[in-house]
């Protein structure tokens, strides 16, 4: 073979490639276990479902649940608050959807749809974390005599639903369900 | 690092390792023979004193390590025990703790002396990316160190600044999830962060390392920004520069001694001694001070813009008072490099410096009435600056007559003084050199 001859794909191109597709094929194997460890992890989330005992609350009580490291505000609602949040024009509203995850994505924030549903109105559950940047907002506090989050001023009614302040969301409804009369699973 | 080397190994043991891998040859070259401008001021004693707080804070840390426990229900107390327990514990947290303040007070100082002197400006960008990226790193770092004490404001903070992300449409959850390695600021989190903050000294010291390169070949600024001409403009970094920055070591030390034996807890929040609860959030969260311009920024956007939400509005512009900075040395289009001949960037600049501390004070207050105001005011003047004043400026401005050489600036200045010198010296600087 002359020097200056055009040589044919010879067994040094095919190594050659090989070799660079071995390299980028590997690393990208080898890269995502190190990222994928990043991920919350099983046991994190086993923790994904818990049952709480609401046979104490009383109409006008609270308490506060933790789930996913969260809190998870469960309340009974006067009949006053049920009231209120009714008589709620949606157009006032900042953000129309319900947020609920036991309904529809795009299902409208009214009332019934915010609260356990019909029947159960008086009930009310919620991830009580901010949708600003994610601070616990403090009960019956407000103007609305909802929940208000101290860290930048949002404002929520008593169905929790974002009135005032920067918050782009109402407050998260997490999936969950009456197993009993006075349990709830959430998750 | 540039130019030739005038080192002359004399012992058999020098020639013997400057034939097989010449680092004393580089540590000669690099900060006893160096030649630095004669006329450098103070504001040029930073670089060295930002050196030493790395070594303070590597130093503190890992020691500090040895007695810290990254775990949820393990690390308040463990915080608690070095402060009570640990011999010396309490010296080498607030030393670890006052450092970290005093190493942006050291910082922010740098960085200011960069813009006022335009040490950004051609052949210096990448030294100042390279200075910008230190910067980024620092700020993630401490971030995450303040989360390992697991106070209130520890655990506020990580979930506030994580919350930035979920501002991010459709992904945002998935990232502040993957961020948490959970669904809430929790034990993985601990865990990763510190694991991280021990990391990232580490990566700064080798953009550190990038950034002392890059300076060494392009040479250092100077009060008058013109570039050295002759060997009479320059002084040997050894004596005149390591004493220069060592005096000025002394008295910062002395002041950040006075910090962390007097006042140990003035720049922290007291919050922070109060454990960690998942459930219940303090009244007023405020970041460390050193981030509080960013922060007032951040709620400064309360208004939508188009159809990026004030959330994410906050969050960009956020990012994006760093991110400006990346870009300053194409932004500035003056052919003058200092403020010192440049009249009105001089006026800009202090409105700059007094705007930055004016939005410091801003994130420390309550998010209402009149301080969101003040703040989208104080934010728009940092924009503007980068953005319009210093391209526009450089266009327009008419800058003071250049000295020829450094030498003539220092020897006009001290015209008259002790060290008068015959005038002819400064029309025709010296050649004999």
């Amino acid at each position: 073979m002359s020097a200056n001859e055009v040589s044919e794909h010879n067994r040094r191109d095919f190594l050659y490639i090989a070799t660079g597709m071995a390299g980028v094929v590997g690393t990208a194997a080898a890269v995502w276990p190190f990222i994928d460890q990043m991920r919350p992890d099983a046991s994190t989330l086993a923790l994904a479902s818990i049952e709480v005992d609401v046979s104490s609350l009383e109409p006008g009580m609270s308490l506060t649940a933790k789930w996913r490291g969260k809190p998870i505000f469960i309340r009974n609602r006067t009949e006053k608050e049920v009231e209120e949040a009714k008589a709620t024009p949606l157009d006032e509203l900042k953000d129309p959807i319900a947020r609920n995850a036991n309904l529809a994505g795009d299902a409208e924030a009214t009332d019934v749809a915010r609260s356990a549903g019909e029947g159960k109105e008086n009930w009310i559950v919620m991830i009580g974390s901010c949708t600003h940047l994610g601070c616990v907002p403090l009960g019956e506090q407000g103007e609305y005599g909802g929940w208000f989050c101290p860290c930048h001023g949002s404002v929520y009614d008593t169905a929790g639903r974002i009135r005032k302040g920067p918050a782009p969301e109402n407050l998260h409804i997490p999936q969950y369900a009456f197993v009993s009369d006075t349990t709830i699973r959430i998750g | 690092m540039s130019g030739h080397s005038s080192y002359t190994p004399k012992t058999g043991i020098e020639k013997w390792i400057d034939a097989r891998m010449p680092l004393p040859r580089l540590a000669y070259d690099s900060f006893v023979a160096f030649p630095v401008p004669r006329n450098l001021n103070y504001a040029y004693t930073f670089g060295g004193i930002l050196a030493i707080m790395l070594v303070i804070q590597i130093l503190t840390g890992v020691v500090l390590a040895m007695h810290y426990a990254a775990n949820t229900g393990l690390a308040f107390e463990s915080v608690e025990k070095i402060m009570r327990d640990v011999n010396s514990g309490w010296l080498l947290r607030y030393m670890h703790a006052n450092g970290a303040s005093f190493f942006f007070v050291a910082v922010y100082i740098h960085i200011y002396r960069g813009l006022y002197y335009g040490s950004y400006k051609a052949p210096r960008e990448l030294l100042w990316i390279l200075g910008v990226l230190i910067f980024f790193l620092m700020m993630a770092t401490a971030f995450m160190g303040y989360v390992l004490p697991w106070g209130q404001m520890s655990f506020w903070g990580a979930t506030v600044i994580t919350g930035f992300f979920t501002a991010f449409p459709v992904i945002g959850e998935s990232i502040q999830q993957f961020l948490l390695g959970g669904f809430a600021v929790d034990n993985p989190t601990l865990n990763r962060f510190f694991s991280l903050h021990y990391l990232l000294p580490f990566m700064l010291v080798g953009v550190v390392i990038l950034h002392v390169w890059a300076l060494h070949v392009t040479g250092q600024t100077n009060p008058t920004g013109i570039e050295v001409k002759h060997k009479t403009d320059t002084v040997a970094f050894t004596p005149y520069a390591t004493i220069k920055d060592a005096f000025a070591m002394v008295v910062f030390l002395a002041v950040f001694a006075y910090f962390v034996f007097y006042m140990p807890n003035f720049l922290g929040h007291p919050d922070n001694y109060i454990v960690a609860d998942p459930l219940k959030t303090p009244a007023h969260i405020v970041p460390e001070w050193y981030f509080l311009p960013f922060y007032a920024i951040l709620r400064g956007i309360t208004f939508n813009i188009g159809p990026i939400d004030s959330k994410l509005g906050g969050v960009i512009a956020m990012f994006g008072s760093i991110a400006v900075l990346f870009v300053l040395p194409w932004l500035d289009t003056s052919k003058v490099r200092s403020a010192a001949y440049r009249p009105w960037y001089k006026l800009f600049f202090w409105l700059f410096v007094i705007d930055t501390i004016f939005l410091g004070w801003l994130g420390s207050r309550p998010a209402e009435g009149t301080y969101v105001t003040m703040a989208q005011i104080a934010t728009l003047y940092y924009f503007c600056f980068f953005l319009i004043i210093m391209p526009v400026l450089g266009l327009i401005e008419t800058p003071k007559r250049l000295p020829n050489s450094i030498t003539e600036a220092v020897l006009e200045k001290n015209k008259g003084g002790a060290h008068a010198q015959p005038a002819g010296a400064a029309a025709a600087p010296e050649t004999k050199g």
